[in-house]
């Protein structure tokens, strides 16, 4: 990573609020890390690829966020994982396939949604969300597709995705709560239309939105305050391995 | 070759003579991808100032955000500008305007379709929301064609069969 090629331009002066900024730049970076694990391990050829090209969207992303407030190596691979602000739902581990187009779903749906609320305003955050949202586009139709495949497939497969769908569903709560200097953007008046897209998407697919809670009782926080579930230390510890050890390191 | 004398202002935004040739050489530079095509072909070069003698600022726009060709794209700019005497080449990557497909120009669809990628499909709906017209197959030129994939060896393709020819190719989708 070279900051030479990092976006320059923003579409109004004034400081980037780093609070919304590490939000929306962690949750891509981690979501990113976390597809590019099945890279040699997808159930075919075509998915490998496309869940790559998904993460380089992400990274993508991540990676303008980030270098609009720090250093963008610095802030991905010498940080603790307290200092992350990403939600949960984007850190859980891949599961089988169901849980990783789960995940996508429910994350794709709402990063649209946000992407394209950014996008219309003037703030910091509108030049990328602008560019993002198209991308983000197809992650979602891949997601749907995927859902509507599995979904309405199998038994097996039916199976398989309502559990994940079950599974992720206590971490949806987050994606709605408040994010400080999000350009006055309220990620919880997005809810009705996520839930009516996820809500449409799952009838098609002979699948129901979960009726349990969406998020556990007993959290002590969430991603945004920097409380993470048990895994995402391990997946840090293997996303900044490599940096840690050989600081400077090039290819 | 870049005169040491000061450049003549822009009028009015106008690029200058000198401007223009730069540009033509930057322009000219190919694709590290698709080196069919050109980056002016593209529609990924956006701008270039002279802003002092021997000082360039180019304007390069993404295809995708995490495009990883955006490096060699600047690195084979700053060539071509150095191989013409500019001492101080920097290329700023710009998102706005987000870059569609449909900046690519005629000569760079069908130098894509030659290739034997099928080029985007020009503005609709938007999104990946299926445009009802049809993807021709750059080999054979049916339209009896299939997606395999929506994302192929590049986040810019998607991997199509044709049923008439049975083979494979890409397609560079669109992005509106």
């Amino acid at each position: 990573m070279t900051p030479a090629t990092t976006p320059t331009t923003r579409a109004s002066a004034g400081p980037v609020p780093v609070p919304a900024a590490l939000a929306l730049g962690d949750d891509a970076l981690v979501l990113a890390h976390r597809l590019g694990e099945w890279a040699g391990s997808a159930p075919v050829l075509e998915e490998e690829v496309a869940l790559a090209n998904i993460a380089l969207d992400l990274l993508g992303q991540a990676r303008t966020l980030l270098s609009l407030v720090g250093d963008e190596d610095e802030l991905a691979y010498l940080r603790e994982e307290r200092a992350f602000r990403n939600v949960q739902l984007v850190e859980r581990p891949n599961g089988d396939f169901a849980h990783t187009i789960a995940r996508q779903l429910y994350f794709s749906a709402y990063q649209y949604l946000l992407y394209a609320r950014l996008a219309e305003g003037d703030g910091p955050f509108a030049p990328l969300a602008a560019k993002a949202v198209k991308e983000v586009a197809y992650h979602l139709d891949h997601a749907e597709h995927w859902t509507l495949r599995l979904g309405d497939g199998t038994p097996e497969s039916h199976e398989r995705m309502r559990r994940a769908l079950d599974a992720l569903w206590r971490y949806t709560d987050e994606l709605f709560r408040p994010v400080e200097g999000l350009d006055g953007v309220d990620p919880a008046a997005l809810r009705e239309a996520w839930t009516d897209r996820v809500g449409g998407t799952l009838r098609q697919a002979t699948l129901e939105l979960p009726t349990g809670p969406a998020s556990d009782a007993w959290t002590a926080g969430g991603g945004r305050q920097g409380v993470h579930t048990e895994p995402f230390g391990r997946m840090l510890a293997e996303m900044q391995h490599l940096h840690r050890s050989h600081p400077g390191a090039s290819w | 070759m870049v005169t040491g004398s000061v450049p003549p202002p822009r009028a009015a935004g106008r690029p200058t003579p000198l401007e223009e040739r730069l540009r033509a050489l930057a322009g000219a530079v190919p694709d590290p991808e698709l080196p069919v095509i050109s980056l002016e072909e593209l529609g990924v070069l956006r701008d270039l100032r002279v802003t002092a003698p021997g000082r360039v600022e180019v304007d390069l726009t993404p295809t995708y955000t995490g495009c990883p060709a955006v490096e060699a794209m600047s690195a084979d700019i700053e060539r071509a500008l150095h191989a013409e005497g500019v001492a101080d080449v920097e290329v700023r990557t710009v998102l706005s305007p987000p870059w569609t497909t449909d900046a690519i120009s005629a000569e760079g669809r069908r130098k894509l379709a030659e290739h034997g990628v099928a080029p985007p499909r020009p503005s609709g709906p938007g999104g990946p929301v299926p445009v009802q017209l049809a993807i021709r197959c750059p080999h054979c030129g049916s339209t009896d064609t299939t997606l395999l994939s929506r994302f192929s060896s590049t986040a810019c393709k998607a991997l199509r069969r044709c049923d008439a020819c049975r083979e494979p190719f890409d397609h560079f989708k669109e992005l509106h």
